[in-house]
């Protein structure tokens, strides 16, 4: 059993062992000793990480490392599967968004997520699927509604290829063009955290690039978190690169130094293709 | 597939084709009986069709005496129990559909129990819910349910006249009972087919539990649904013997939905045993083809439906 | 920056309202189950009484006089079902073989599909075609009638559940069998019907249950008879008919009659359901009727 002082003593460390640009940072996120499985088969062993605000943060790892379930539990979609337990804290702006008497619709709402799949949804149009969010909450005005709805679309670089037919259903778009839906949507509803979890790997190389292009311009107004397995994709979007091994937290330090000079044996493995 | 060993092959193949064809036969014969179905009862109906015409459906004399048989006023009936069943039964066998594939999280063990429980009530027989809605429910409507109708929504030719029990009304909440079943079942298997990842969506984005149902799920699931609210529809305008008990067996224009009326089919198993002339016997196998037919495009439309959503014309109940 | 915490009147109206529809969709499943605890407790309440084994062994009884018993009803019943049993089962397990081992052919498909159409049918129209088809030539109702009538309401679920159960017998079974040179009709019925066969005793127990609580199809095919059936070609009782006479007909004993009648029937649906969950525990072919 862990003490407070062993806490406190790893907590030392694990701030001195944090890159320098991010010493005295506060996060945008942290999570401390967050643990996520099924019952008692923990994929998320414990994992203490500080996500700094306004950069391209990138989660990688081989399969079944837990990146994605850590994804999933920063906004509260874990919970969601029968039989999922989640234990430890996760602080957005210093509050524990799995406080007891915390909101889990309140946390979502200020988290945006984009999946694998694209997934808009069918049976609305492009219009509706973009303010879906937003209507949640009663937003009725008209006015407010086209401004979000354009102000988010070119956020996304998909304004110019569909305002002529925003009325159109959101599935009849390319891949690519639907990926940039979901994240028009997403952004509609002014989240601070933008989750993405291996948002390209059903894309073809073009759709890929206009989203890489897409998610460097974001992190001026958004904390970016990206799964990714694409290790040159890391390289080219993220600022910071965590990398998961067997559910724990094996580095975490700026993207260029993890990748030229991994500190871990374990690292250098992955990056050099050893496994994953 | 072929056979690899030569010296099988020749016993083999014969056999392979008395089988396939035998069996071949039995599978012809289910279509020929649907087509015979249909033919068997427009020809013993002819006498009635020739009689009647168009007027058979249109006209509102059912009297031996007079030699008409008309059925407007049981067609009628059909398509008010029918909608009562509808109004009653969609919502809550929606409901548990919902219950049973959405909140299901945590309470995994309890929902597949009451799925079972809702399942069988679609197994016990119909003339024992017959008995039981006569018997204990149709006093209950009359007593309790319809005087506090009446008094509330008394409009004439809604829930007017003095209650009886045994009238459209009690037949359209017995028929509620028993489509809840099939469109809870066929729901259930809908809602399941709706992905994930649209939940998953929509949650993301801040929505209650409620929410993401509303907005996300039964919208996707809109063919689906109106699928299973059909097949509920086909077996409302099927169902014979719950609803003869209670219906009140009148063969006369109902005044409103707390009067004795009557449907296509207890009009059938009323008749029956009056029927002493060609023309009377086959203006009650006449009843029958309006009904095969209402069978046949209902279930037709439903399968269509349900297919567009799960790719299958098929849904089990 | 909203707060991670309910806050806001809006906020605080949804998580409300999430809550109503919870309990409203919770009540419909209330709503939905208790008829079905009604009507047992009272089939079981009122039928118990007229329950002895004179129930069993006699005849109704006349009006005001006691309760009797239902011999003729599950004498016409076991008669009308057995026979209706024997025309079904070879036409619907070999419309099922079909299904399951050609199904790329357009009669699959077709007949499939009308399969399915069938097993939802208001089985009052199936009785009129049996009505139209046997009574009204022999100018009589009988139990053969009777008995074709529920063939034709069993034949649907027979077919169905024959093509399920073998669909889920493994390709890898059947090439095993043809690879050792058994030809093709061989292997489905050794390999693929013995691997399949609980699940066809369950389409079978399935249609018999439907089939035995039919009554529609009757009325208008077999009739009904006061004594144990005296004739193929002569009008029967059936258990069903004798809920359905005596239930309508208002004499206190005769309802009680027909409440022991339909206790009776509860109890017979019970044990073949019991049966059917015990084949299904049995194997692991988990066949369902699908319609």
């Amino acid at each position: 059993m862990e003490t407070q002082e062993d806490l406190e003593a790893g907590r030392e460390v694990a701030e001195a062992s944090l890159p320098t640009s991010l010493r005295g940072v506060q996060p945008k996120f942290e999570t401390k000793g967050l643990k996520a499985g099924f019952g008692t088969n923990w994929v998320l062993k414990g994992i203490d990480l500080k996500i700094p605000p306004n950069r391209v943060t990138a989660v990688m790892g081989p399969s079944g490392c837990g990146k994605t379930t850590f994804v999933r539990c920063l906004n509260r979609l874990h919970e969601l599967t029968p039989g999922a337990t989640v234990e430890g804290e996760a602080l957005l702006d210093g509050e524990d968004i799995y406080d007891r008497n915390a909101d889990p619709v309140a946390v979502r709402r200020r988290i945006g997520m984009v999946f694998q799949k694209p997934n808009p949804f069918p049976t609305m149009s492009i219009y509706h699927n973009v303010v879906a969010g937003l209507t949640l909450n009663g937003e009725r005005n008209k006015k407010k509604l086209d401004h979000a709805v354009e102000h988010s679309l070119r956020g996304a670089y998909l304004w110019d290829e569909v305002k002529d037919k925003l009325s159109n259903s959101g599935a009849s778009l390319s891949g690519g063009q639907q990926q940039r839906l979901c994240i028009a949507r997403a952004l509609a509803v002014e989240p601070e955290v933008l989750l993405m979890d291996e948002p390209c790997s059903a894309l073809d190389p073009t759709a890929t690039a206009k989203i890489e292009e897409l998610i460097t311009q974001l992190k001026r107004d958004y904390t970016i978190i990206i799964v990714t397995h694409n290790l040159q994709q890391a390289s080219r979007v993220s600022d910071y690169t965590a990398f998961f091994y067997l559910g724990k937290l094996i580095e975490f330090d700026e993207t260029a130094t993890l990748f030229e000079n991994p500190k871990e044996e374990l690292t250098e493995r992955y990056i050099t293709g050893k496994f994953g | 597939m072929t056979s690899s060993s030569k010296g099988n092959r020749r016993s083999g193949s014969k056999g392979d084709l008395v089988l396939k064809t035998s069996v071949g036969a039995a599978a012809v014969g289910i279509v020929a009986l649907l087509i015979g179905l249909g033919v068997e009862l427009t020809s013993g109906s002819w006498l009635s069709i020739k009689t009647f015409g168009l007027q058979f459906i249109t006209g509102s004399t059912w009297n031996s005496v007079v030699d008409t048989y008309n059925v407007f006023p049981a067609l009628l009936g059909t398509l008010t129990a029918s909608a009562i069943a509808l109004l009653l039964g969609v919502p809550i066998g929606l409901g548990v559909a919902i219950f049973l594939s959405e909140r299901a999280r945590g309470i995994r063990a309890g929902a597949t129990a009451l799925g079972s429980l809702v399942e069988l009530l679609a197994a016990v027989p119909s003339v024992i819910y017959g008995l039981w809605g006569l018997i204990v429910l149709a006093p209950f409507m009359r007593d309790y349910i319809e005087p506090t109708l009446k008094s509330v929504l008394g409009i004439p030719g809604l829930f007017s006249g003095t209650p009886i029990g045994t009238d459209l009304f009690t037949g359209g909440v017995i028929l509620a009972i028993m489509i809840i079943p099939t469109i809870s079942a066929v729901s259930r298997d809908i809602l399941n087919a709706v992905p994930n990842s649209q939940r998953e969506a929509m949650y993301s984005l801040g929505a209650t539990d409620w929410e993401v149902v509303r907005k996300a799920v039964l919208p996707y699931a809109r063919s689906g649904i109106f699928g299973a609210t059909i097949l509920g529809l086909g077996r409302a305008v099927g169902e014979t013997m719950a609803v003869t008990f209670v219906i009140g067996n009148n063969i006369n224009l109902p005044k409103s939905l707390l009067s004795p009326g009557a449907t296509l089919t207890t009009l059938i198993v009323n008749q029956f045993g009056n029927t002493f002339d060609p023309l009377s016997e086959a203006a009650l196998v006449e009843v029958g083809l309006v009904l095969f037919v209402l069978a046949l495009v209902i279930n037709i439309l439903a399968r269509l439906l349900v297919w567009r959503m799960t790719k299958s014309t098929r849904f089990r109940v | 920056m909203t707060s991670i915490f309910t806050s806001g009147r809006r906020q605080s109206w949804r998580r409300i309202f999430d809550r109503i529809m919870k309990v409203l969709i919770l009540l419909s499943v209330v709503i939905a189950i208790i008829p079905l605890f009604f009507v047992v407790a009272d089939v079981v309440v009122q039928g118990l009484p007229a329950i002895s084994l004179a129930f069993f062994t006699k005849n109704p009884p006349s009006p005001l006089a006691g309760y009797g018993g239902i011999l003729n009803g599950i004498e016409g019943s076991l008669l009308m079902v057995g026979m209706g049993t024997l025309i079904a089962v070879p036409l619907g397990v070999g419309a099922g073989i079909y299904f399951s081992e050609w199904p790329e052919s357009r009669l699959s498909f077709l007949s499939s599909f009308t399969n399915d159409v069938l097993a939802e049918f208001p089985t009052i129209v199936v009785g009129l075609f049996v009505y139209s088809l046997v009574v009204a030539p022999t100018r009589t109702f009988s139990a053969v009638a009777g008995a074709v009538a529920l063939a034709i309401i069993m034949l649907p679920i027979i077919a169905r559940t024959t093509e399920e159960s073998l669909k889920i017998v493994p390709v890898t079974l059947r090439e095993a069998s043809m690879a050792l040179g058994v030809p093709r009709w061989k292997t489905i019925f050794r390999v693929v019907i013995s691997t399949g066969k609980s699940g066809l005793a369950t389409g079978i127990l399935l249609g018999i249950a439907r089939a035995t609580g039919e009554t529609a199809p009757l009325v208008v095919t077999a009739g009904y008879l006061n004594f144990p059936p005296t004739g193929l070609f002569q009008q029967t009782a059936s258990v069903p008919y004798i809920i359905y006479n005596f239930g309508t007909a208002g004499y206190p004993n005769w309802t009680t009659v027909a409440w022991g009648a339909a206790l009776v029937l509860v109890a017979f649906m019970l044990i073949l359901n019991l049966s059917v969950k015990f084949f299904i525990g049995r194997r692991s072919t988990g066949v369902r009727a699908e319609i």
